[in-house]
């Protein structure tokens, strides 16, 4: 499987997805990570072997304590994510150059009209 | 012709700043981004989403509210926040959440708009909530093979699309 494949696979489940969310946030351990969830640690486990494999998350040891992080680099390659946000907001804002024109020119939309 | 480019750049740990220049008065950008009416005519979705929902309430602890609907699906991309500083016609500062809990997208937003000339600069900044969430967002350029990957993919998916 490609790297991308690996990535899409790992995300294609909505327990990963929501751990990523959460270490969005900032580094958690294992136990952390089970709290909000209704499966067990070693469940737990299993998602965060797949996630680090797919090379979402790294994972370390200090003492006791092994702390989940998230490789945001891992998921900006495979979502794209700056791309889609830069064309998003160019695209509107273009089209804000548009509205600013018809209001310069006193053609502005009434407050109805939408 | 579109005379003004985007700029669009990660700044410090947790920052992200878009910057745009407009041939208009701050006054008249400072409408076009609070008044309703005037933010449905620019404030698109991606393609085929619609905004179908733009509520403002302009002062501070105020809430906004932006919901995109697709088209043909139904589905629904939603977001808002609360007002937190604005001083009419250059500053205003408000948080940002979306409906979807896995994008990284608790920040605040602060716009500035500063005018010389008859020429507005509009710049944002960003600031996420962690610089893991910053860095989903803006990280570094791709890398030709992860690009080239995802090409593939697009043309794959594409030619499923045919059969």
């Amino acid at each position: 499987m490609s790297d991308l494949d690996t990535t899409f696979t790992a995300l294609a489940d909505p327990t990963r997805r929501a751990i990523l969310a959460r270490l969005a946030s900032g580094e958690a351990t294992v136990m952390e990570l089970s709290e909000p969830f209704t499966l067990s640690q070693p469940a737990i486990s299993k998602h965060l072997k797949v996630l680090e494999k797919a090379g979402l998350i790294t994972r370390s040891r200090d003492g006791t304590r092994r702390p989940c992080r998230i490789q945001p680099e891992t998921l900006a390659q495979a979502t794209h994510w700056l791309e889609e946000f830069r064309e998003l907001w160019d695209a509107r804002f273009r089209a804000l150059d548009d509205l600013l024109d018809d209001m310069k020119a006193g053609h502005e939309p009434g407050p109805r009209d939408h | 012709m579109y005379r003004h480019t985007l700029e669009v750049a990660p700044k410090g740990e947790r920052e992200l700043v878009m910057t745009r220049r407009f041939d208009a008065p701050r006054a008249l950008v400072f409408r076009a981004l609070t008044e309703p009416h005037l933010v449905k005519r620019w404030l698109l979705g991606p393609d085929g989403w619609i905004l179908s929902v733009c509520e403002i309430d302009l002062q501070v602890d105020g809430l906004y509210r932006y919901v995109w609907t697709h088209a043909e699906r139904g589905e629904e991309m939603g977001m808002g926040g609360r007002y937190l500083e604005i001083e009419r016609p250059d500053l205003i500062v408000h948080t940002e959440q979306f409906d979807m809990s896995w994008y990284p997208g608790s920040a605040i937003v602060t716009t500035r708009l500063t005018e010389a000339a008859g020429v507005t600069t509009f710049e944002i900044t960003i600031t996420y909530e962690s610089a893991e969430a910053r860095d989903i967002v803006a990280a570094s350029p791709m890398r030709e093979g992860a690009g080239a990957s995802y090409d593939r993919l697009d043309s794959l998916l594409a030619g499923l699309a045919t059969v």
